[in-house]
């Protein structure tokens, strides 16, 4: 009914889920870097062996990992068509206005892997990780701006907040929406003008209502005695274990060969 | 016959993995100037099937009329089906929009496509049949009290003359006060309008009260369909279905039990009042003969 | 022993502004309020929309100060600055929304968020929401998203997140206004429940008389003054000051004082439906007797 899948979080007990959030985050910026160091074949190959381990390690079902493609598709076409037909080089196809040449082939094909190997490996964070347990890790990594005044503490606490009431948020414009259908209201004709303001009330009670939570909220943390982030301890306090250093030493192995790879130009 | 369901099944996600049965084969016949009480637990199917009515929600199978139409045949105005079948849903001051009481009450005629001369008259009777007094009428409806926030939400819905008018639970989050001022006020609507009122509720106590048909929604079927008095007789299986009879008719049963021949049908503090009375002065010249 | 909750003379005004008018308009939303709550007891307070209880039970917990007289928690006053922590501490709060007053994604992060508010070390935040969610049965709920909770469910959560932070006494505003009567049911067994087993002082408002019925004091507001203040029976017995406030009593209440009016001999503030059918019987049987 409505459910909306946040972050698209697949529980599981893997080790992929296991470790912890920063390992995940730092691993998947390695990644993203990996992908844009190497250039060849052989590269991405390896990259892509990297994923799929990554994937039967995460026991993600497959057809998962796929669905995380849908929203990029779109973009993904668009960016291999316009690698495919602008790329200047040796002609191999050629009809009407558009020309085809060998280096085109050759970029659209390398743009597509090294896209669908990004959204893929970024995927894999996001299925094993919630989305609560990623604000945790970037609050802890991003700790050292406290030193030149950057909220850390309190830019984490909105997102988890936000995590928390976005599903309660879409399920209230639902109901809005029913209401005022009831009411005769039209959302669906008209031109883009008549469509706008026929937002208005819709998108009225949906802020009354958004202010409304956010002062009850605000009182009911502060009566749990809130006041920010000093002197606050954990209940989940984020704590590397064995397997979390070792994920490092992976992670950095995977990386040297890597630029071995950008650097030999194999 | 006002509205007729013919068969009909509501199935959430269907098609998907997620596939839940919400109503499954549903026969109802809904009669003009009926007072319907609608009970089930949360979860029951009760929300899904008023939706129905109004054609907010299509069924997944089987037919919904109104006044003898399909309603989901091609070339049906949804939209004015609206504006027959009126719904109030949970919490109804949470659509109040406008800058002004008045205006927003207005919106309903508005989109009928009525003049903005009927628009107001409209919006000024809905809003005295609902109590809310004039110098309200250019507040800000953000201002009002609880209560009149609810009757103004309301007066929105009957401003555009419903033949029946559908409420989820109108009085949730009122106090008494506001819980009775509603509930007579919706009364008045069916005596005097003549409209034909649906009320879901939790609460036994006023539906026994004030409806003449009773519905009970259990599993996404009805489990029972007659007055609230022979609804009520079924308390037993009412309670497996996590619902309840009114206090009213536990304490005539036990009083049954302990050898008081009192009537135990009746529901509402008046009419166990009248039966205890009689029971008592029989039972005393009973005794005595 | 003294008083958990005590007020003198406690009076609220605030200033309100509006577009007709130029000045400033005063409005006093309490006043002259005196309380003393003894330690452990159930208290209830009635009183219709607007009548002031929610702001009084704000002041319990600090969330405001009075603008005149004076309330104390556990001896300690409210307005002392330095000390609101420890009040909001000693009393907790649950409000009548339940998806507006629960913060964290997972249940059992959302009930460590006060112990972590108040510097618990980690191992006892656990152990303390563990024995909070048990207390409130919802143990077997602690990996689950709130949103995926009932009404009810939601509610106790709530109240867990209060009773992981030891507090003396609960203050729950309206906490089964938005429930289904199941959900309202099961609030209600672990409010009693807690001040029963636990010693915990209750403080419970509500606009169900039926909640009331269990309670060792009942006030009731009407226009920012207590007006009336008694143990249950006390109270309903006095259907028509009642209907005065705009208030109601139980059904079982009003059957029992429509038949008293009318002749049978029953006592006043008759509470429960076994009460009502005792007292009925000997009415019924006082003819046999005579004869």
């Amino acid at each position: 009914m409505g459910e909306i899948a946040l972050g698209q979080y697949y529980p599981s007990n893997s080790i992929l889920h296991k470790l912890d959030p920063r390992v995940k985050f730092i691993g998947t910026i390695v990644y993203i870097v990996s992908l844009f160091l190497v250039n060849t074949w052989i590269g991405y190959l390896f990259c892509a062996g990297f994923l799929i381990v990554m994937v039967i390690l995460s026991r993600v079902p497959f057809h998962f990992i796929l669905k995380s493609m849908k929203p990029v598709f779109f973009i993904l076409v668009i960016t291999m068509l316009f690698n495919l037909f602008l790329t200047p080089g040796e002609p191999v196809v050629k009809f009407w206005i558009f020309t085809i040449s060998d280096q085109g082939i050759s970029m659209a094909v390398r743009m597509g892997a090294r896209l669908t190997l990004l959204v893929m490996g970024s995927s894999i964070m996001t299925l094993t990780t919630t989305p609560n347990a990623l604000t945790d890790g970037m609050e802890r990594l991003f700790s050292f701006l406290k030193v030149i005044h950057v909220p850390v503490h309190e830019i984490s606490m909105m997102m988890s907040i936000a995590l928390r009431f976005i599903p309660i948020l879409a399920e209230e414009t639902d109901k809005i929406k029913k209401a005022q259908i009831a009411r005769g209201a039209d959302f669906e004709t008209g031109g883009l003008i008549r469509r706008l303001k026929s937002m208005v009330p819709l998108l009225v009670p949906l802020f009354v209502s958004a202010f409304r939570r956010a002062n009850d909220l605000a009182m009911a943390m502060e009566a749990r005695c809130y006041h920010g982030g000093d002197g606050r301890t954990q209940m989940k306090p984020l704590r590397y274990a064995g397997r979390d250093y070792a994920a490092y030493a992976i992670l950095a192995a995977y990386l040297a060969v890597c630029i071995v790879f950008c650097w030999r130009h194999l | 016959m006002l509205i007729e369901l013919k068969n009909v099944c509501y199935t959430y996600g269907a098609g998907t993995v997620y596939e839940v049965s919400a109503l499954d084969g549903i026969d109802l016949q809904i009669h003009e100037g009926e007072f319907i009480g609608v009970i089930g637990q949360t979860g029951s199917g009760k929300s899904t099937l008023i939706q129905l009515f109004n054609g907010l929600m299509k069924p997944t199978t089987g037919q919904v009329f109104f006044a003898g139409k399909d309603i989901w045949a091609d070339g049906y105005d949804l939209r004015s089906l609206r504006t027959h079948v009126g719904l109030v849903f949970q919490y109804p001051e949470n659509q109040l929009f406008e800058s002004d009481v008045l205006k927003d009450v207005m919106f309903g005629p508005k989109n009928q496509g009525l003049t903005p001369g009927e628009c107001e008259e409209r919006a000024k009777e809905a809003l005295r049949q609902s109590g809310i007094a004039e110098e309200f009428y250019s507040v800000s409806p953000f201002e009002l009290s609880g209560g009149q926030k609810r009757r103004a939400a309301i007066a929105g819905v009957l401003a555009m003359d419903p033949e029946v008018l559908i409420l989820d639970e109108p009085t949730a989050g009122l106090d008494p006060a506001g819980r009775d001022e509603l509930l007579n006020l919706i009364k008045h609507l069916r005596d005097k309008r003549g409209i034909t009122v649906i009320l879901v509720s939790h609460s036994m106590e006023d539906v026994a009260q004030y409806a003449t048909r009773l519905l009970v929604v259990h599993e996404g079927k009805i489990a029972f369909d007659s007055s609230p008095k022979q609804v009520f007789s079924h308390y037993r299986e009412l309670e497996k279905m996590g619902l309840a009879a009114p206090q009213i008719t536990y304490i005539m049963h036990d009083l049954r039990e302990r050898g008081l021949r009192v009537d135990v049908t009746a529901t509402t503090v008046s009419e166990a009042k009248r039966s205890i009375l009689m029971a008592l002065s029989e039972h005393r010249s009973l005794s005595t003969d | 022993m003294p008083s958990i909750i005590k007020a003198v003379k406690l009076g609220f005004d605030y200033v309100k502004y509006s577009e007709e008018s130029e000045t400033p308009e005063h409005v006093s939303a309490i006043r002259g309020i005196d309380l003393s709550v003894k330690r452990g007891d159930f208290i209830a307070i009635l009183g219709h929309n607007g009548s002031g209880k929610s702001t009084l039970a704000k002041h319990i917990n600090a969330l405001l100060v009075p603008t005149s007289g004076t309330m104390w928690i556990d001896g300690i006053d409210t307005s002392k600055v330095e000390e609101l922590w420890k009040v909001r501490q000693k009393a907790g709060m649950v409000f009548q929304n339940p998806d507006n007053q629960i913060i964290g994604t997972v249940v059992d992060e959302d009930v460590g968020f006060g112990p972590e508010n108040l510097g618990v070390a980690t191992e006892d935040i656990w152990s303390r929401v563990d024995d909070a969610l048990s207390k409130v049965g919802m143990l077997g709920f602690r990996d689950r998203s709130p949103n995926k909770l009932s009404g009810g469910q939601k509610q106790r959560v709530a109240i867990a997140g209060v009773v992981a932070m030891h507090p003396d006494c609960i203050v729950l505003d309206e906490p089964t206004a938005m429930l289904d009567p199941n959900g309202r049911r099961e609030v209600l067994e672990v409010i009693r429940d807690l001040n029963e087993k636990e010693g915990v002082t209750v403080l419970l408002i509500t606009h169900y008389m039926e909640e009331v019925v269990f309670a060792d004091h009942v006030y009731v507001m009407d226009q920012g003054e207590l007006v009336m203040e008694g143990t249950p029976r006390e109270i309903f017995s006095q259907v028509e000051t009642l209907k005065k406030y705009k208030l109601t009593v139980p059904q079982v209440t009003e059957l029992a004082y429509e038949l008293k009016a009318a002749g049978v001999k029953l006592p006043d503030g008759v509470l429960t439906r076994q009460e009502l059918v005792d007292a009925l019987m000997p009415a019924a049987d006082s003819g046999k007797v005579e004869a």
